[in-house]
């Protein structure tokens, strides 16, 4: 469930290309497995051993280090490598990436920057897997593994993988769009040794197709499904026939137009399972549903190796008790989308005492976070979305239930909380109770606000956050914030790779305190501040070794993003307009720029200008 | 925190309050006819004078016309949520160009597009969930009788129930759609059963003369001499008016009235949390 993979992608495999132009092994990003030159008897014996030693490197960030030692260790580990990650789709091109590495079984692509989800990107922007798709059906026909990460796929692009791939495994799909229940269909139908079919967060359409009657009859060899993101319909009875032949099956989540009755029937077949999604956990509505009731906790307690639950899309509480029996097992519970009170949830944390992740919603209120506390000591991941996301609403959860959590759980390494109101105080106690955060996102939902009690900024707590968690590598900041809150961060957060902003600072000298301080930043990702032109300039030294930077609704020019376009070759400075822009407006609605080999992408729409 | 240059939004909103939203149990928003302005609409731009809200992409308009059918619902149901967008990208924006010296620091001047920042699929929560929740006394029971599915007949607009009372070997039939409340139901029940009753009553000494007809009262309150149950759709027994009306009408197959004194013996709501929790 976690958004944050970031430990391994740094530097990526095309930094060197950009700063290491004097290796001439390189320059022009031919990166060819074939020697140009004769090698010598030991020479090749010793090459057969650094292949054989090389291909138990596995991190990827290791593997990026030795290839730049020298011409025959980057041979050889672009030989090695199985496992490709590409941060960025648009950063290089599929014909380079399959040009340099020739053995690979696994593609990690990413597309879309992550304020795409927030619908501050117009659809058909771009990051379309076609391209992938087609290149590797060519260069990589032995692949297994492609996970996909807000890109856009098309039915085509399934039926790609499907058909001229013959031995894929897994696909997993996060946050992506452009396919519907037909490419799923067809991708499942053809796809023999298929073992995981992930479907996160995507968006998928419905055409009307049973894609889940499209899996191969005999014995399945899937070991995950995944589809509770999917809005349609399914054939229940075919599910439960595809259950009952996938022996293997570990990772199941339904989607919300599962009831709890078949939820029953579904998992009396598959009691191995690991991870569940309960869909609805409600009842259907359909009438006269036979005669008894089904024994919902006979049927959880026969699933001894439950660790993940969560669904729960449409829930009636009075079936919680259900889950009792695999409370204690638990290490990741998802209740993010059940409207439950504390008294709803205390019978239920009470017995998680092995929780490590926790997804739920607001409505727990601080009395629930309080419960979490009291019991889950080992938490390291908390997220607590909103009910009632608009920002004026009453807030469930405040400064209590962070603090609360603060004490409770000292283990914690990654939050993600949303609320009306929060102190400095509550925010500097958890920065001091929890020293291993990794991730602070912090959303204090109506923009500037202060801290209620003193009536000051939230600068202090943000900064001592970056102060006193020194493993910090990912901050989201919100609420008021003077550029004060950036100096601290300027100062402090050394290890900070990904930064979101939104309506804070005061001026260009927040951000410049980011970008001069900052030596790690990958990721910045900025809306609805005052940062101008000036600010910008302040990070050429630093923008080839970013991902990304966004900024929307800022203070930029046109004249000052084509400035930093003529100074960085290798960056690609995507401006995006809305329609009612002028065309002569010099003020610059969205800038998004990324470092690349390729130069300007070819697939750009008509809303975006590349300066 | 300055106010900024759009002076026009901000007088229309009181700063730092609230917008004056009244909420219902359900969770939705009945505003006055001024934020009634400030509603997310389908629709074309041009209807207002000037587009108060942030509009903002439509991700699924491009061609997932069913999709976008369930993922976006119409704004006319949801009135909360920033960022619920409706209207696409190419008409109305939020980035509307302005003088460079105005602040960014606007307070609340409407919602504002991809803020707070939720994934679309996470927004509707509040409808689905809370409807779900709302009915927390009406706990799904065991009961120890036969049960037929009774399915209601819709005749033209009509929703048709079975309804029988204990004592009276003649069924009625009610439209519910005829009634829009409990009272409405109760009094009807009355009208229906009170003339049968009598008629079926003992003449016997210590009970009413045979003319008269006994009113029936009191049967969604339990303190008549009769109560109102109900079936639902998944036949369960249920006593009337623990849900809102027009849940129960969605629910409801058949009604009967039974004695108040009955009612201990049908166990109401504890055996099957006694079936649930076995730890």
């Amino acid at each position: 469930m976690s958004e944050d993979d970031e430990r391994q992608q740094y530097p990526p495999p095309d930094l060197e290309f950009a700063s290491n132009k004097a290796r001439n092994c390189n320059s022009t990003g031919s990166g060819s497995g074939h020697p140009e030159f004769q090698s010598t008897y030991p020479d090749q014996v010793l090459e057969n051993v650094l292949e054989n030693v090389l291909h138990f490197l596995t991190s990827r960030r290791d593997r990026n280090a030795a290839s730049l030692v020298c011409k025959s260790w980057y041979r050889v580990e672009a030989l090695t490598r199985s496992e490709l990650f590409i941060g960025n789709c648009y950063a290089v091109s599929p014909g380079r990436a399959t040009a340099r590495f020739t053995r690979v079984k696994t593609l990690h692509l990413k597309g879309k920057p992550r304020f795409a989800d927030f619908n501050l990107m117009p659809p058909d922007w771009g990051a379309h897997f076609n391209p992938w798709a087609l290149a590797m059906a060519k260069a990589y026909p032995w692949l297994e593994k492609v996970h996909l990460k807000r890109m856009s796929v098309t039915d085509d692009d399934l039926a790609t993988l499907a058909e001229l791939f013959l031995g894929f495994k897994e696909l997993v799909l996060v946050c992506c769009d452009g396919f519907g229940t037909s490419g799923l269909g067809i991708f499942v139908n053809k796809c023999r040794q298929l073992k995981v079919l992930d479907l996160i967060e995507s968006e998928v359409s419905d055409d009307e197709t049973d894609w889940i009657s499209c899996f191969p009859e005999g014995e399945s060899n899937l070991e995950s499904l995944i589809f509770d993101c999917v809005e349609c319909h399914i054939n229940f009875e075919a599910l439960e026939r595809l259950v009952a032949r996938s022996p293997s099956l570990k990772k199941f989540k339904l989607n919300r137009y599962v009831s709890i009755g078949q939820l029953y029937r579904l998992m009396v077949r598959a009691p191995q399972l690991t991870h569940l999604g309960t869909g609805s956990f409600s009842p259907s509505d359909i009438v006269g549903q036979g005669d008894q009731e089904p024994d919902y906790v006979a049927a959880f307690a026969a699933c001894r190796s439950l660790v993940c639950l969560s669904g729960f899309r449409e829930i009636i509480p009075d079936y919680l008790p259900a889950i009792y029996p695999v409370c204690a097992n638990l290490t990741s519970l998802n209740f993010s989308y059940a409207n439950i009170t504390a008294e709803q949830l205390k019978p239920i944390i009470s017995k998680c005492h092995k929780l490590q992740t926790f997804w739920v919603l607001d409505s727990i209120c601080d009395e629930g976070l309080q419960a979490v506390a009291a019991t889950c000591k080992d938490l390291r991941e908390l997220r607590v979305f909103p009910v009632d996301p608009r920002e004026d609403s009453d807030g469930p959860v405040s400064e209590v239930g962070l603090q609360a959590i603060s004490e409770g759980c000292r283990k914690l390494q990654s939050i993600l909380y949303f609320c009306q109101r929060m102190t400095n105080a509550a925010v500097i106690a958890m920065s001091k109770n929890c020293p291993d955060l990794v991730v602070f996102r912090l959303c204090i939902m109506g923009r500037h606000r202060a801290d209620p009690v003193t009536g000051e900024p939230m600068d202090d707590g943000f900064g001592a956050i970056v102060m006193n968690c020194k493993k910090l590598t990912r901050l989201a900041v919100s609420g008021l914030l003077t550029d004060k809150a950036f100096g601290y961060i300027g100062r402090h957060g050394k290890l900070v790779r990904t930064l979101s902003v939104a309506f804070a600072g005061d001026s260009d000298m927040a951000l410049k305190y980011v970008l001069e301080g900052c030596p790690q930043l990958q990721k910045l990702e900025i809306r609805d501040s005052p940062f101008g032109d000036a600010a910008l300039r302040s990070g050429l030294h630093h923008y080839y070794n970013m991902r990304f930077l966004w900024m929307s609704s800022c203070r930029l020019t046109h004249h000052g993003c084509q400035e930093i376009a003529r100074a960085m070759p290798r960056l690609v400075v995507e401006v995006i307009r809305s329609a009612d822009e002028e065309e002569m407006d010099d003020v610059v609605g969205t800038l998004y720029m990324y470092r690349s080999l390729e130069g300007p992408r070819t697939d750009a729409p008509k809303f975006v200008t590349i300066l | 925190m300055e106010s900024g240059c759009s002076k026009k939004l901000l007088d229309l909103i009181p700063q730092e309050k609230k917008w004056g939203f009244i909420e219902n149990q359900n969770g939705i928003s009945h505003g006055s006819s001024e934020e009634k302005k400030l509603e997310l609409k389908l629709g074309p731009p041009g209807e207002e004078d000037e587009p108060l809200v942030s509009f903002g992409y439509f991700s699924s308009m491009k061609s997932n016309a069913k999709q976008a059918h369930n993922k976006f619902p119409p704004a006319q149901e949801d009135h909360r949520g920033g960022a619920v967008l409706t209207a696409s990208w190419a008409k109305n924006h939020h980035h509307q160009p302005k003088p460079p010296n105005c602040s960014q620091k606007r307070t609340a001047p409407g919602p504002v597009v991809g803020w707070p920042p939720i994934r679309s699929f996470r927004k509707n929560l509040a409808t689905t969930s809370k409807l779900a929740s709302e009915s927390p006394t009406s706990l799904p029971h065991k009961v120890a009788i036969e049960r037929k599915p009774a399915a209601p007949e819709t005749r033209g607009k009509g929703l048709f129930v079975k309804i029988n009372m204990e004592g009276v070997p003649i069924g009625r039939k009610v439209d519910l759609k005829s009634y829009d409340s409990y009272e409405k139901l109760s009094t009807a029940v009355d009208e229906l059963f009170r003339g049968l009753l009598a008629a079926q009553r003992d003449p016997s000494a210590d009970g009413p003369k045979q003319e008269e007809e006994k009113v029936i009262t009191g049967v969604l309150d339990g303190n008549g001499e009769y109560t109102l149950v109900y079936e639902d759709n998944e036949g369960d027994r249920m006593l009337v008016g623990d849900v809102p009306w027009h849940m129960f009408v969605s629910t409801v197959k058949r009604l009967r009235v039974l004695k108040s004194s009955e009612l201990s013996v049908i166990n109401l709501g504890s055996s099957k949390k006694g079936k649930m929790v076995q730890n």
